[in-house]
């Protein structure tokens, strides 16, 4: 697992993506809520936070994160999101060999949150780092499912003299946060 | 070649800001490239979507069945049709339904070889590209110079005017700065646009599902964010399984860009929700205008198998040169040669075939596996059978046709010439002729051809039990002959007799080149009745070209022309032929020949020829060779780039043969070595012409001659 994760981790900061890996849960969950008040995230206009529904989110005490980090919403908008610095979802797998995540993103509010904002906050299990592509592809299967994001760092251009740019019309920072000890990671 | 075409030529070629900015990026391309499939096996990769896109061109008409069905029972509208103004009836009568008014793309091709825009904002629609290389083109007016880079064209400053000028007063040329505005200015029509139109890289008939790759992210916004999502696919893009799109995306983004995977890659299968929880209007169609004609074409469906990477773009020595605008509106470089001769009509292309310099660069990394430069040459015939040749051509290829003019012509030639040569060059050329030696000296005809010398050769005929027949050429015959007599005095040493029939005459390959098929064949035959009539182990030719010709092109101009009745002899002769270096390499490992030891010959550099590199795939043995003879080889930059010499290339388009071999000239000189050698006597004629032209003190000799007295 550590070998499969420090490939993924090297493939995704090649690509300028932040990886931060935690044992459990709450670790994970601690380490947001700080990014979120340092990037700060706050209930004026422009600087909010979308949180998408997933299984990280079980159990937790939204109403007590909208305390502690005033400015995150759940109620995943197409306004909210436009509005927002940061976007957080949960993503279902990832490919070590090009450090990509990948998610079932059926759902509108999960793609809202990764596309609008500028910072992309993306949650995953560490065990759901799998080889390649075809590997994913089993597990999340075009024929079932109607919209497959992936996500191999934030969004960039090279349109203008063949600079690398940043953040053109997506996210132009994504921050990987992997948990070790997550007990349900939805499939 | 209209007068207009050869204008668009001058215009890119002294566009400096193009040509610099082409040039840097060809030099980097092939670095990240070859970075991006460290750890890949790129031909067994290729193998695979070789096999994946051959199959679904072989079967079009059912995968796009399946795709209808399988799409449309997850809740998408398929709509097929090889109508381009279908398409456009289809897409504004849907937008007329629904009130659309505000319309954003991510890019698609397919929707500019059909030139959709125009027609939406015709019925009154505000349509916004928000690829931003697309979106700076549709700012500036003008179409992508470029597959994967529409606006590699332009700077930083030309993209500030146009932002100034169109959208915002003010801009200044600072690269992130421009890129902001242009993500400030999109988000809100993202925001408010009521329809959404992308293209496709690969449809998938097994799922119904779209793959759509971007690296800014705009695909998933415009997909996302407004109520209907219309996908104009190409029926090319169709592929039978989801694990087809595996190999294809290995490929794609290392290909295109030099990325492991493009940052967003979206697998589409079937309507999802809007953002205001109504389901999405999803319409997909699948547009054919002539794919499937092309597919049915046996010599063109492989071009079916391109997956739009540009590779054959970033590569090609003329396309950086004269950048993407030349080749027409929608799709440029070698391959858009191809497509636009499909897509558009055979007559468009009828001056960018001309641009091809056949130099093979771009058929090893082509991710499809198209040979391009021969697709090319294809279309040149065909476009000679449709409209003829010129009265011009046809002259000369009458002469060549006839063995006995031709070669008194060319005999002639050595008397004539006499007012313009200087030594062994001729530096000036009356009037029209003088384009040919504005940028390089020619070599003058020699006095005797080498059908002449060769007899006055005392060969150890006694000794000899083996014969190999000589294949000289007419470079070699008439103007080289000391390249011929150096390879007969080679061979000896091996106690082999060489053998030089006088009714060989052209190869053929000018004739072939210009789309001169009758005329290719008839020198074919030509040649395997003289060439066949002595028994002997090989037939071999210090030419390239010759060899390449005599090993595949009679094979294949006979295929063309459908003419079996020499296929046989056209076979065995292919089976005997072997070029200069190959041979006398052969004959080292065998023990036959021995290079002198010891020898200390200093330091040269060795220039690849396109056809010996890539079509005989030499490139080791000649180098080989000159090391045991005790040269050191300091490899140059770009060492297998073309000189730009490629025959009556350098002729028809010398505006593009000149920076090409200036270029090459530059990296010889780099390599501070006191001699180029090369396997080819056409790219000696340009390189030892374009070095006395610039007199640079270097020489430039075949391989032939740089051996000739350095065996025991
Ligand atoms: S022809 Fe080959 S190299 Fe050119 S764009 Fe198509 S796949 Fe790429
Ligand atoms: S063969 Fe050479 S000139 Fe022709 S398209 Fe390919 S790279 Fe360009």
């Amino acid at each position: 697992m550590n070998s499969t994760f420090e490939a993924f981790k090297t493939k995704a900061e090649a690509v300028s993506a932040e990886v931060h890996r935690f044992p459990t849960q709450a670790e994970a969950l601690a380490f947001i809520l700080g990014f979120l008040q340092e990037s700060g995230v706050s209930d004026a206009p422009q600087c909010g936070a979308v949180w998408a529904a997933g299984s990280f989110l079980d159990g937790a005490r939204k109403d007590d994160l909208k305390v502690k980090v005033p400015g995150i919403t759940f109620e995943v908008t197409k306004e909210a999101s436009a509005d927002s610095k940061v976007g957080i979802s949960q993503l279902d797998w990832a490919i070590s060999s090009t450090g990509t995540l990948v998610q079932d993103a059926a759902a509108v509010e999960k793609r809202l949150v990764s596309t609008l904002p500028t910072i992309h906050v993306a949650i995953l299990g560490t065990d759901r780092i799998l080889a390649d592509m075809g590997s994913v592809l089993e597990h999340l299967r075009p024929q079932q499912i109607d919209y497959i994001s992936f996500i191999t760092g934030p969004s960039r251009t090279a349109d203008i003299e063949r600079v690398l740019t940043i953040g053109v019309h997506g996210p132009a920072r994504l921050i990987i946060v992997v948990v070790d000890e997550f007990q349900k990671v939805t499939a | 070649m209209t007068t207009q075409f050869k204008e668009s030529i001058e215009t890119a070629l002294h566009n400096s800001n193009l040509t610099g900015a082409l040039g840097r990026f060809s030099e980097a391309y092939r670095i990240s490239r070859a970075k991006a499939y460290e750890g890949i096996d790129f031909e067994a990769t290729r193998d695979q979507i070789v096999e994946i896109k051959s199959d679904a061109s072989s079967r079009f008409e059912e995968l796009a069945v399946q795709f209808k069905q399988s799409a449309e029972a997850c809740g998408a509208k398929v709509f097929r049709t090889s109508d381009p103004e279908q398409v456009k009836k289809y897409i504004l009568d849907l937008a007329k339904e629904k009130g659309v008014k505000r319309v954003v793309k991510s890019k698609s091709m397919a929707s500019e070889e059909i030139h959709l825009n125009k027609a939406l904002e015709a019925a009154g629609m505000e349509v916004d590209e928000t690829d931003l290389g697309e979106w700076i083109i549709q700012l500036a007016h003008q179409t992508p110079s470029h597959m994967v880079m529409p606006a590699i064209h332009m700077t930083k400053e030309e993209v500030a005017t146009v932002f100034s000028e169109e959208v915002e007063e003010g801009q200044m040329p600072d690269i992130p700065k421009l890129v902001k505005f242009a993500r400030a200015k999109l988000r809100p029509k993202f925001l408010a646009a009521d329809m959404g139109i992308t293209g496709a890289n690969i449809a998938v008939a097994e799922s119904g599902s779209l793959v759509i790759v971007t690296n800014e992210g705009n695909a998933r916004l415009v997909s996302t964010l407004p109520g209907i999502h219309v996908a104009i696919v190409g029926i090319e893009k169709l592929v039978a399984m989801v694990k087809d799109i595996q190999p294809i995306l290995t490929a794609l983004p290392r290909s295109a860009t030099g990325q492991l995977l493009t940052s967003y890659v979206s697998i589409i299968s079937g309507a999802v929700p809007n953002t205001d929880g109504t389901p999405k209007e999803l319409h997909i169609i699948l547009m054919d205008n002539h794919r499937s004609d092309m597919a049915k074409d046996p010599m063109f469906k492989p071009a079916l198998q391109c997956i739009r990477c540009a590779t054959c773009l970033n590569v090609c020595p003329v396309f950086r040169l004269v950048g993407g605008h030349v080749f027409g509106k929608t799709y440029t470089g070698g391959i858009g040669t191809i497509l636009t001769a499909w897509f558009d009509e055979l007559k468009k292309a009828d001056d960018i075939q001309g641009l091809c310099i056949q130099c093979g660069s771009c058929v090893p990394l082509c991710p499809g596996k198209i040979d391009i430069p021969g697709l090319i040459l294809e279309l040149r015939r065909r476009l000679v059978v449709e409209k003829g040749q010129s009265l011009a051509m046809k002259a000369i290829f009458g002469v060549v046709n006839n063995r006995r003019l031709f070669h008194s012509m060319l005999r002639m030639a050595s008397v004539t010439q006499k007012p313009f040569t200087t030594g062994r060059f001729i530096r000036h050329l009356p009037l029209f002729l003088s384009d040919m030696t504005e940028f390089r000296s020619l070599p003058a005809v020699a006095p005797s051809p080498l059908r002449d010398t060769i007899k006055k050769i005392d060969q150890p005929k006694a000794k000899a039990k083996e014969k190999v027949v000589f294949y000289a050429g007419c470079l070699i015959d008439f103007c080289y002959p000391e390249m011929g007599e150096s390879l007969v005095k080679i061979l000896n040493k091996a106690g082999i007799e060489v053998v030089f029939p006088d009714d060989q005459t052209c190869c053929g390959a000018p004739a072939r080149y210009n789309g001169a098929y009758e005329v290719a064949g008839q020198n074919a035959k030509d040649n395997i009745k003289a060439l066949l009539a002595t028994e002997a182990s090989y037939v071999v030719s210090a030419c390239p070209t010759c060899t390449v010709a005599l090993k595949h092109d009679f094979i294949d101009t006979f295929k063309s022309l459908g003419d079996t009745g020499t296929m046989a002899d056209a076979e065995k002769l292919s089976a005997k032929t072997i070029d200069f270096s190959t041979l006398i390499k052969k004959l080292v490992d065998e023990g036959r020949l021995t290079l002198k030891e010891g020898e200390a010959l200093g330091k040269i550099t060795y220039h690849d020829s396109c056809h010996l590199k890539r079509t005989l795939k030499a490139s080791d043995e000649p180098r080989e060779l000159l090391k045991m003879a005790g040269h050191e080889i300091a490899e140059m930059y770009e060492c297998d780039t073309c000189c730009g010499m490629a025959g009556s290339y350098s002729i028809k388009l010398p505006e593009i043969s000149a920076p090409i071999l200036e270029r090459k000239l530059k990296h010889i000189k780099e390599t501070g070595a006191s001699k180029v050698v090369m396997d080819c006597p056409g790219c000696v004629m340009q390189i030892r012409g374009g070095l006395d032209k610039d007199g640079t003190p270097i020489r430039a000799e075949h391989t032939v001659e740089s051996l000739a007295n350095r065996f025991k």
